[in-house]
Protein backbone atom coordinates (compact mmCIF):
# COMPACT_ATOMS: atom_id res chain seq x y z
CA UNK A 1 0.00 0.00 0.00
CA UNK A 2 3.04 2.31 -0.92
CA UNK A 3 0.41 4.61 -2.65
CA UNK A 4 -1.89 5.86 0.19
CA UNK A 5 1.29 6.92 2.36
CA UNK A 6 1.26 10.11 0.74
CA UNK A 7 -2.33 10.42 1.40
CA UNK A 8 -2.41 9.85 4.60
CA UNK A 9 -1.21 12.46 6.78
CA UNK A 10 -3.84 14.27 5.36
CA UNK A 11 -6.30 12.00 5.55
CA UNK A 12 -5.81 11.59 9.45
CA UNK A 13 -6.42 15.38 10.16
CA UNK A 14 -9.54 15.42 8.45
CA UNK A 15 -10.64 12.71 9.60
CA UNK A 16 -10.09 13.96 13.58
CA UNK A 17 -12.10 17.21 12.20
CA UNK A 18 -15.03 15.26 10.52
CA UNK A 19 -15.12 13.33 13.73
CA UNK A 20 -15.58 16.05 16.23
CA UNK A 21 -18.01 17.95 13.29
CA UNK A 22 -19.80 14.74 13.14
CA UNK A 23 -20.58 14.31 16.81
CA UNK A 24 -21.20 17.78 17.05
CA UNK A 25 -24.05 16.79 14.77
CA UNK A 26 -25.12 13.59 15.78
CA UNK A 27 -25.93 15.35 19.27
CA UNK A 28 -28.04 17.85 17.21
CA UNK A 29 -29.94 15.22 15.29
CA UNK A 30 -30.63 13.48 18.38
CA UNK A 31 -31.68 16.89 20.54
CA UNK A 32 -33.89 17.25 17.32
CA UNK A 33 -35.24 14.18 17.36
CA UNK A 34 -36.03 14.03 21.35
CA UNK A 35 -37.79 17.95 21.01
CA UNK A 36 -39.83 17.77 17.77
CA UNK A 37 -40.33 14.56 16.41
CA UNK A 38 -43.32 13.68 19.35
CA UNK A 39 -45.03 16.56 17.73
CA UNK A 40 -45.28 14.65 14.06
CA UNK A 41 -48.44 13.44 14.67
CA UNK A 42 -49.82 17.28 14.92
CA UNK A 43 -47.55 18.55 12.07
CA UNK A 44 -49.30 16.42 9.86
CA UNK A 45 -52.62 16.78 11.24
CA UNK A 46 -52.22 20.72 10.76
CA UNK A 47 -50.78 20.19 7.37
CA UNK A 48 -53.18 18.00 6.46
CA UNK A 49 -56.01 20.20 7.46
CA UNK A 50 -54.45 22.97 5.67
CA UNK A 51 -53.32 21.65 2.69
CA UNK A 52 -56.86 18.91 2.57
CA UNK A 53 -54.63 16.46 0.82
CA UNK A 54 -52.96 13.37 2.06
CA UNK A 55 -49.75 12.98 -0.28
CA UNK A 56 -49.43 16.93 -0.20
CA UNK A 57 -49.77 16.98 3.49
CA UNK A 58 -47.06 14.42 3.36
CA UNK A 59 -44.64 16.22 1.77
CA UNK A 60 -45.25 19.48 3.83
CA UNK A 61 -44.19 17.95 6.80
CA UNK A 62 -40.99 16.14 5.39
CA UNK A 63 -40.49 20.02 4.14
CA UNK A 64 -41.39 20.94 7.54
CA UNK A 65 -39.11 18.87 9.41
CA UNK A 66 -36.29 19.77 7.15
CA UNK A 67 -36.81 22.83 7.44
CA UNK A 68 -36.99 22.90 11.22
CA UNK A 69 -33.85 20.54 11.37
CA UNK A 70 -31.94 23.28 9.36
CA UNK A 71 -32.97 26.69 11.44
CA UNK A 72 -32.71 24.18 14.43
CA UNK A 73 -30.30 26.92 16.04
CA UNK A 74 -32.92 29.42 16.25
CA UNK A 75 -34.79 27.06 18.70
CA UNK A 76 -34.76 28.96 21.75
CA UNK A 77 -36.61 26.37 24.39
CA UNK A 78 -40.29 27.73 23.36
CA UNK A 79 -42.80 25.29 23.39
CA UNK A 80 -41.74 22.57 20.63
CA UNK A 81 -44.93 22.05 19.39
CA UNK A 82 -45.73 25.74 18.43
CA UNK A 83 -42.48 26.05 17.01
CA UNK A 84 -42.86 23.12 14.98
CA UNK A 85 -46.34 24.52 13.91
CA UNK A 86 -45.71 27.71 12.65
CA UNK A 87 -42.96 25.70 10.38
CA UNK A 88 -45.25 23.61 8.85
CA UNK A 89 -47.91 26.84 8.43
CA UNK A 90 -44.96 28.39 6.37
CA UNK A 91 -43.99 25.17 4.66
CA UNK A 92 -47.97 25.35 3.49
CA UNK A 93 -47.78 28.48 2.54
CA UNK A 94 -45.07 28.26 0.15
CA UNK A 95 -46.57 24.86 -1.06
CA UNK A 96 -49.28 27.14 -1.87
CA UNK A 97 -47.49 29.87 -3.85
CA UNK A 98 -45.28 27.50 -5.69
CA UNK A 99 -48.11 25.87 -7.17
CA UNK A 100 -50.18 29.33 -7.97
CA UNK A 101 -46.91 30.46 -9.95
CA UNK A 102 -47.24 27.23 -11.85
CA UNK A 103 -45.39 24.28 -10.38
CA UNK A 104 -45.00 20.86 -11.71
CA UNK A 105 -47.91 20.05 -14.51
CA UNK A 106 -48.73 16.70 -12.75
CA UNK A 107 -49.89 18.87 -9.52
CA UNK A 108 -51.96 21.23 -11.31
CA UNK A 109 -53.68 17.82 -13.30
CA UNK A 110 -54.09 16.35 -9.74
CA UNK A 111 -56.33 19.46 -8.72
CA UNK A 112 -57.91 20.23 -11.68
CA UNK A 113 -61.16 17.59 -11.15
CA UNK A 114 -60.63 18.53 -7.25
CA UNK A 115 -62.45 22.09 -7.06
CA UNK A 116 -61.38 23.45 -3.17
CA UNK A 117 -64.15 21.89 -0.84
CA UNK A 118 -66.09 25.11 -0.43
CA UNK A 119 -67.03 25.23 -3.84
CA UNK A 120 -68.80 21.88 -3.40
CA UNK A 121 -72.68 22.12 -3.01
CA UNK A 122 -73.34 22.14 0.42
CA UNK A 123 -73.56 18.33 1.86
CA UNK A 124 -76.69 17.13 3.49
CA UNK A 125 -75.58 16.41 6.60
CA UNK A 126 -78.36 13.72 7.21
CA UNK A 127 -77.45 11.96 4.62
CA UNK A 128 -73.46 12.25 5.30
CA UNK A 129 -73.88 11.33 8.74
CA UNK A 130 -75.61 8.66 7.98
CA UNK A 131 -73.23 7.50 5.20
CA UNK A 132 -69.98 7.94 6.91
CA UNK A 133 -70.38 9.20 10.83
CA UNK A 134 -70.02 12.00 12.90
CA UNK A 135 -66.51 12.43 12.43
CA UNK A 136 -66.08 12.39 9.19
CA UNK A 137 -68.90 15.26 8.88
CA UNK A 138 -66.99 17.43 10.93
CA UNK A 139 -63.95 16.94 9.47
CA UNK A 140 -65.63 17.57 6.54
CA UNK A 141 -67.53 20.68 7.68
CA UNK A 142 -64.27 22.30 9.03
CA UNK A 143 -62.33 21.57 5.53
CA UNK A 144 -65.22 23.53 4.07
CA UNK A 145 -64.01 27.17 6.26
CA UNK A 146 -61.94 29.44 4.20
CA UNK A 147 -58.32 29.18 5.34
CA UNK A 148 -57.64 31.77 7.75
CA UNK A 149 -61.02 30.44 9.59
CA UNK A 150 -59.87 27.05 9.36
CA UNK A 151 -56.34 27.54 10.75
CA UNK A 152 -57.25 29.29 13.89
CA UNK A 153 -60.22 26.94 14.46
CA UNK A 154 -57.55 23.70 14.13
CA UNK A 155 -54.96 25.23 16.03
CA UNK A 156 -57.56 26.21 19.25
CA UNK A 157 -60.05 22.46 19.00
CA UNK A 158 -57.25 20.20 17.72
CA UNK A 159 -54.12 21.34 18.69
CA UNK A 160 -55.02 23.10 21.92
CA UNK A 161 -52.43 26.17 21.54
CA UNK A 162 -53.23 29.48 23.39
CA UNK A 163 -54.83 32.35 21.75
CA UNK A 164 -51.18 34.19 22.16
CA UNK A 165 -49.60 31.19 20.43
CA UNK A 166 -51.80 30.90 17.72
CA UNK A 167 -51.92 35.06 17.02
CA UNK A 168 -47.77 34.40 16.66
CA UNK A 169 -48.28 31.31 14.30
CA UNK A 170 -50.85 33.24 12.07
CA UNK A 171 -49.28 36.58 12.59
CA UNK A 172 -52.11 38.49 13.80
CA UNK A 173 -53.24 40.43 16.61
CA UNK A 174 -54.80 38.41 19.33
CA UNK A 175 -57.91 40.34 18.48
CA UNK A 176 -58.53 39.21 15.38
CA UNK A 177 -57.96 35.74 16.77
CA UNK A 178 -60.64 35.86 18.99
CA UNK A 179 -63.11 36.75 16.12
CA UNK A 180 -61.50 34.11 13.67
CA UNK A 181 -62.43 31.78 16.05
CA UNK A 182 -65.56 33.04 16.93
CA UNK A 183 -66.91 33.14 13.11
CA UNK A 184 -65.14 29.79 12.28
CA UNK A 185 -67.53 28.10 15.29
CA UNK A 186 -70.33 30.04 13.84
CA UNK A 187 -69.97 29.04 10.31
CA UNK A 188 -69.05 25.46 11.95
CA UNK A 189 -71.98 25.39 14.00
CA UNK A 190 -74.08 26.49 10.60
CA UNK A 191 -72.39 23.58 8.52
CA UNK A 192 -73.69 21.15 10.95
CA UNK A 193 -76.66 22.74 12.00
CA UNK A 194 -78.25 24.86 9.16
CA UNK A 195 -79.15 27.92 10.69
CA UNK A 196 -79.12 26.34 13.79
CA UNK A 197 -76.79 28.95 15.59
CA UNK A 198 -79.46 31.69 15.37
CA UNK A 199 -82.32 29.25 14.69
CA UNK A 200 -84.29 31.11 17.66
CA UNK A 201 -84.49 34.36 14.50
CA UNK A 202 -84.28 32.95 11.08
CA UNK B 1 -76.53 35.42 16.74
CA UNK B 2 -76.91 37.09 20.31
CA UNK B 3 -78.22 40.46 21.52
CA UNK B 4 -74.90 41.43 22.60
CA UNK B 5 -72.64 41.09 19.74
CA UNK B 6 -69.82 43.02 21.43
CA UNK B 7 -70.06 40.38 23.91
CA UNK B 8 -69.70 37.42 21.69
CA UNK B 9 -65.46 37.21 21.77
CA UNK B 10 -66.29 37.55 25.28
CA UNK B 11 -68.06 34.22 25.48
CA UNK B 12 -65.11 32.49 23.48
CA UNK B 13 -62.16 33.65 25.61
CA UNK B 14 -64.16 32.48 28.65
CA UNK B 15 -65.11 28.93 27.31
CA UNK B 16 -61.07 28.89 25.75
CA UNK B 17 -60.29 30.05 29.19
CA UNK B 18 -58.63 32.71 28.00
CA UNK B 19 -59.87 35.76 29.66
CA UNK B 20 -58.20 37.26 32.97
CA UNK B 21 -59.74 37.29 36.02
CA UNK B 22 -61.35 41.08 35.43
CA UNK B 23 -63.01 40.12 32.26
CA UNK B 24 -64.23 36.72 33.74
CA UNK B 25 -65.84 38.53 36.91
CA UNK B 26 -67.60 40.78 34.46
CA UNK B 27 -68.30 38.10 31.92
CA UNK B 28 -69.82 35.85 34.37
CA UNK B 29 -72.31 38.86 36.05
CA UNK B 30 -73.45 40.06 32.09
CA UNK B 31 -73.94 35.71 31.96
CA UNK B 32 -76.33 35.97 35.53
CA UNK B 33 -78.86 37.92 34.08
CA UNK B 34 -78.71 37.75 30.13
CA UNK B 35 -80.41 34.22 28.77
CA UNK B 36 -79.71 35.19 25.38
CA UNK B 37 -75.53 34.77 26.01
CA UNK B 38 -76.46 32.12 28.77
CA UNK B 39 -77.87 30.16 25.12
CA UNK B 40 -74.86 31.34 23.23
CA UNK B 41 -72.33 30.23 25.56
CA UNK B 42 -74.03 27.03 25.60
CA UNK B 43 -73.81 26.63 22.01
CA UNK B 44 -70.06 27.25 21.91
CA UNK B 45 -69.45 24.51 24.81
CA UNK B 46 -71.53 21.88 23.04
CA UNK B 47 -69.17 22.59 19.76
CA UNK B 48 -65.82 22.43 21.60
CA UNK B 49 -67.40 18.91 22.92
CA UNK B 50 -68.33 17.92 19.50
CA UNK B 51 -64.82 18.85 18.10
CA UNK B 52 -62.98 17.31 21.03
CA UNK B 53 -63.03 13.42 19.48
CA UNK B 54 -59.60 12.12 18.54
CA UNK B 55 -61.19 10.88 15.21
CA UNK B 56 -60.77 14.77 14.12
CA UNK B 57 -57.14 14.01 14.21
CA UNK B 58 -55.85 12.16 10.81
CA UNK B 59 -53.29 9.95 12.04
CA UNK B 60 -49.87 10.21 10.19
CA UNK B 61 -49.58 7.80 7.44
CA UNK B 62 -47.46 4.79 8.10
CA UNK B 63 -44.06 5.80 6.05
CA UNK B 64 -43.92 9.39 7.43
CA UNK B 65 -41.49 9.05 10.48
CA UNK B 66 -39.15 7.24 8.28
CA UNK B 67 -38.92 9.85 5.82
CA UNK B 68 -38.36 12.24 8.69
CA UNK B 69 -35.82 10.50 10.24
CA UNK B 70 -34.52 9.70 6.77
CA UNK B 71 -34.42 13.62 6.50
CA UNK B 72 -32.99 14.27 9.76
CA UNK B 73 -29.83 11.56 8.86
CA UNK B 74 -29.33 12.96 5.55
CA UNK B 75 -29.01 16.22 6.83
CA UNK B 76 -26.75 15.62 10.07
CA UNK B 77 -24.56 13.21 8.01
CA UNK B 78 -25.38 10.68 10.26
CA UNK B 79 -27.16 8.28 8.37
CA UNK B 80 -26.12 4.57 9.56
CA UNK B 81 -22.69 5.81 10.65
CA UNK B 82 -22.22 1.94 11.65
CA UNK B 83 -22.71 0.70 8.51
CA UNK B 84 -21.74 3.33 5.90
CA UNK B 85 -17.66 4.38 6.22
CA UNK B 86 -18.08 7.96 7.10
CA UNK B 87 -15.27 10.04 5.45
CA UNK B 88 -16.79 9.36 2.07
CA UNK B 89 -15.33 12.35 0.24
CA UNK B 90 -11.69 10.74 1.04
CA UNK B 91 -12.73 7.32 -0.50
CA UNK B 92 -10.55 7.58 -3.40
CA UNK B 93 -7.30 7.56 -1.21
CA UNK B 94 -8.98 4.72 1.25
CA UNK B 95 -8.42 1.07 0.01
CA UNK B 96 -11.11 -0.34 1.64
CA UNK B 97 -13.09 -1.75 -1.13
CA UNK B 98 -10.55 -3.09 -2.69
CA UNK B 99 -9.11 -5.94 -0.91
CA UNK B 100 -5.11 -6.69 -2.13
CA UNK B 101 -2.59 -3.73 -2.07
CA UNK B 102 -2.11 -3.61 -5.87
CA UNK B 103 -5.80 -2.91 -6.78
CA UNK B 104 -5.25 0.19 -4.09
CA UNK B 105 -1.72 1.09 -6.10
CA UNK B 106 -3.13 0.87 -9.17
CA UNK B 107 -6.43 2.98 -8.22
CA UNK B 108 -4.22 5.64 -7.02
CA UNK B 109 -2.34 6.01 -9.89
CA UNK B 110 -5.14 6.67 -11.75
CA UNK B 111 -6.34 9.18 -9.64
CA UNK B 112 -2.39 10.89 -9.26
CA UNK B 113 -2.28 10.65 -13.19
CA UNK B 114 -5.68 12.15 -13.46
CA UNK B 115 -4.20 15.58 -12.05
CA UNK B 116 -1.86 15.21 -15.16
CA UNK B 117 -4.24 14.67 -18.01
CA UNK B 118 -1.57 14.97 -20.25
CA UNK B 119 -0.14 12.07 -20.05
CA UNK B 120 -1.52 9.60 -22.98
CA UNK B 121 0.59 6.19 -21.52
CA UNK B 122 -1.32 6.60 -18.51
CA UNK B 123 -4.87 7.30 -20.32
CA UNK B 124 -4.23 3.95 -21.83
CA UNK B 125 -3.70 2.09 -18.76
CA UNK B 126 -6.41 4.15 -17.11
CA UNK B 127 -8.94 2.69 -19.99
CA UNK B 128 -7.55 -0.62 -20.05
CA UNK B 129 -6.83 -1.34 -16.53
CA UNK B 130 -9.08 0.24 -14.43
CA UNK B 131 -12.51 -0.41 -15.20
CA UNK B 132 -11.89 -4.03 -13.79
CA UNK B 133 -10.63 -3.04 -11.41
CA UNK B 134 -13.36 -0.39 -10.06
CA UNK B 135 -15.99 -2.43 -11.34
CA UNK B 136 -14.65 -5.69 -8.43
CA UNK B 137 -14.74 -2.28 -5.86
CA UNK B 138 -18.60 -1.40 -7.27
CA UNK B 139 -19.37 -5.18 -6.92
CA UNK B 140 -18.65 -4.75 -3.42
CA UNK B 141 -19.97 -1.62 -2.81
CA UNK B 142 -23.62 -2.53 -4.25
CA UNK B 143 -24.20 -5.81 -2.59
CA UNK B 144 -23.42 -4.05 0.92
CA UNK B 145 -25.56 -1.01 -0.33
CA UNK B 146 -28.10 -4.39 -1.26
CA UNK B 147 -27.63 -5.94 2.32
CA UNK B 148 -27.16 -2.38 4.34
CA UNK B 149 -31.11 -1.22 2.91
CA UNK B 150 -32.32 -4.20 4.33
CA UNK B 151 -30.34 -4.51 7.66
CA UNK B 152 -31.55 -1.26 8.59
CA UNK B 153 -34.91 -1.36 7.22
CA UNK B 154 -33.75 1.27 5.40
CA UNK B 155 -35.22 0.12 2.13
CA UNK B 156 -36.80 3.33 0.72
CA UNK B 157 -37.00 6.54 1.63
CA UNK B 158 -40.02 7.19 -0.25
CA UNK B 159 -42.42 4.05 0.08
CA UNK B 160 -44.89 4.09 -2.48
CA UNK B 161 -46.24 1.24 -4.92
CA UNK B 162 -47.17 4.82 -7.10
CA UNK B 163 -44.03 5.31 -9.44
CA UNK B 164 -45.89 8.92 -10.42
CA UNK B 165 -44.68 9.84 -6.78
CA UNK B 166 -41.12 7.98 -7.20
CA UNK B 167 -40.01 9.42 -9.93
CA UNK B 168 -40.55 13.43 -9.09
CA UNK B 169 -39.06 12.48 -5.53
CA UNK B 170 -35.69 11.90 -7.25
CA UNK B 171 -35.84 15.25 -8.66
CA UNK B 172 -33.35 17.55 -7.02
CA UNK B 173 -31.91 14.70 -5.15
CA UNK B 174 -30.03 13.52 -8.38
CA UNK B 175 -29.26 15.59 -11.22
CA UNK B 176 -30.44 12.83 -14.23
CA UNK B 177 -34.36 11.18 -14.11
CA UNK B 178 -34.39 7.75 -13.63
CA UNK B 179 -37.59 6.16 -15.18
CA UNK B 180 -39.31 4.02 -12.97
CA UNK B 181 -41.76 1.76 -15.07
CA UNK B 182 -44.68 0.03 -13.05
CA UNK B 183 -43.90 -3.74 -13.63
CA UNK B 184 -46.54 -4.63 -10.36
CA UNK B 185 -48.55 -6.61 -13.65
CA UNK B 186 -45.68 -8.98 -14.15
CA UNK B 187 -44.95 -9.60 -10.49
CA UNK B 188 -42.71 -7.24 -9.89
CA UNK B 189 -44.46 -4.09 -7.33
CA UNK B 190 -42.71 -1.02 -6.72
CA UNK B 191 -41.88 -0.63 -3.13
CA UNK B 192 -40.17 3.20 -3.66
CA UNK B 193 -36.84 4.81 -3.72
CA UNK B 194 -33.86 5.84 -1.90
CA UNK B 195 -31.06 7.72 -2.09
CA UNK B 196 -27.63 5.89 -2.00
CA UNK B 197 -24.01 6.21 -2.62
CA UNK B 198 -21.73 4.46 -5.02
CA UNK B 199 -17.89 5.44 -5.15
CA UNK B 200 -19.02 8.77 -3.45
CA UNK B 201 -21.77 9.88 -5.83
CA UNK B 202 -25.37 9.94 -5.40
CA UNK B 203 -27.05 7.52 -7.35
CA UNK B 204 -30.94 6.48 -7.50
CA UNK B 205 -32.25 3.16 -5.90
CA UNK B 206 -36.00 2.25 -7.01
CA UNK B 207 -37.13 -0.83 -5.04
CA UNK B 208 -39.44 -3.48 -6.10
CA UNK B 209 -40.19 -6.66 -4.95
CA UNK B 210 -40.44 -10.32 -6.55
CA UNK B 211 -42.61 -12.14 -3.63
CA UNK B 212 -40.41 -11.84 -0.78
CA UNK B 213 -37.46 -10.65 -2.14
CA UNK B 214 -36.00 -7.48 -2.51
CA UNK B 215 -34.38 -6.01 -5.89
CA UNK B 216 -32.24 -2.70 -5.56
CA UNK B 217 -32.15 -1.38 -8.51
CA UNK B 218 -29.39 1.52 -8.77
CA UNK B 219 -28.84 4.19 -11.20
CA UNK B 220 -26.55 6.29 -11.93
CA UNK B 221 -25.26 8.62 -15.34
CA UNK B 222 -23.48 5.55 -17.33
CA UNK B 223 -19.82 6.69 -18.46
CA UNK B 224 -18.07 7.39 -21.34
CA UNK B 225 -16.13 4.03 -21.25
CA UNK B 226 -18.91 1.90 -19.96
CA UNK B 227 -20.06 -1.26 -21.50
CA UNK B 228 -22.67 -1.50 -23.49
CA UNK B 229 -25.10 -4.67 -22.74
CA UNK B 230 -25.91 -6.88 -20.21
CA UNK B 231 -23.78 -8.70 -17.69
CA UNK B 232 -24.64 -10.77 -14.86
CA UNK B 233 -22.47 -11.72 -12.16
CA UNK B 234 -22.82 -13.40 -8.81
CA UNK B 235 -21.53 -12.14 -5.44
CA UNK B 236 -21.41 -12.89 -2.17
CA UNK B 237 -24.82 -15.09 -2.65
CA UNK B 238 -26.13 -12.36 -4.47
CA UNK B 239 -26.88 -11.64 -7.99
CA UNK B 240 -26.04 -8.69 -9.83
CA UNK B 241 -27.11 -7.82 -13.68
CA UNK B 242 -25.54 -4.60 -14.64
CA UNK B 243 -26.34 -2.88 -18.28
CA UNK B 244 -26.40 0.46 -19.53
CA UNK B 245 -29.48 2.38 -21.48
CA UNK B 246 -30.40 5.79 -22.20
CA UNK B 247 -26.85 7.17 -20.86
CA UNK B 248 -27.70 5.83 -17.62
CA UNK B 249 -25.64 2.84 -16.05
CA UNK B 250 -27.85 0.15 -14.11
CA UNK B 251 -27.53 -2.24 -11.51
CA UNK B 252 -30.05 -5.13 -10.42
CA UNK B 253 -28.71 -6.47 -6.63
CA UNK B 254 -31.28 -9.10 -5.48
CA UNK B 255 -30.82 -12.66 -3.59
CA UNK B 256 -33.35 -13.58 -6.60
CA UNK B 257 -32.31 -16.62 -8.91
CA UNK B 258 -30.36 -14.68 -12.00
CA UNK B 259 -32.68 -16.33 -14.01
CA UNK B 260 -35.27 -14.09 -12.40
CA UNK B 261 -33.38 -10.91 -12.06
CA UNK B 262 -32.53 -11.58 -15.77
CA UNK B 263 -36.40 -11.49 -16.16
CA UNK B 264 -36.62 -8.17 -14.45
CA UNK B 265 -34.02 -6.79 -16.30
CA UNK B 266 -35.77 -7.45 -19.53
CA UNK B 267 -39.21 -6.35 -18.44
CA UNK B 268 -37.86 -3.11 -16.96
CA UNK B 269 -35.41 -2.55 -20.31
CA UNK B 270 -38.73 -3.01 -22.36
CA UNK B 271 -40.98 -0.93 -20.10
CA UNK B 272 -38.75 1.71 -20.30
CA UNK B 273 -37.80 1.61 -23.87
CA UNK B 274 -41.30 2.18 -25.08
Amino acid sequence: MKGTGLFRPRLVFSADRAEAARTAEADKAARFRQAMLVHMDAAYNLARYLARDATIAEDIVQDAFLRAYRGFESWRGEAPKYWLLAIVRKCHLDHVAANRKGGPAASLDDWADAPPPQLVESHNPESLLAEKGEAVMLRTSIEQLPEPFRETLVLRELEELSYKEIAAITEVPIGTVMSRLARAREMLHNLLIPGGWREARS
Amino acid sequence: MSLHPDKIPLLHGLADGELDAANTIAIEAHLKSCGDCRAELAKIEALRDMLSTPSLRTPSPDGLRARIEAVIDTESGTAHQVARPAPQRLAPTRPRYFGDGVAAHVLNRRWGSGALTGALAASLLIALAVPQLTQAGLEDQLVQSHVRSLLVGHVVDVATSNRHLVKPWFNGKVDFAPPVPELADEGFPLAGGRLDYLDDHEVAAIVYRRRLHTINLFVRPARTLSLAGAVSMRRDGYNLIRWTAGGLEYWAVSDLDARELELFRQLYAARTAS
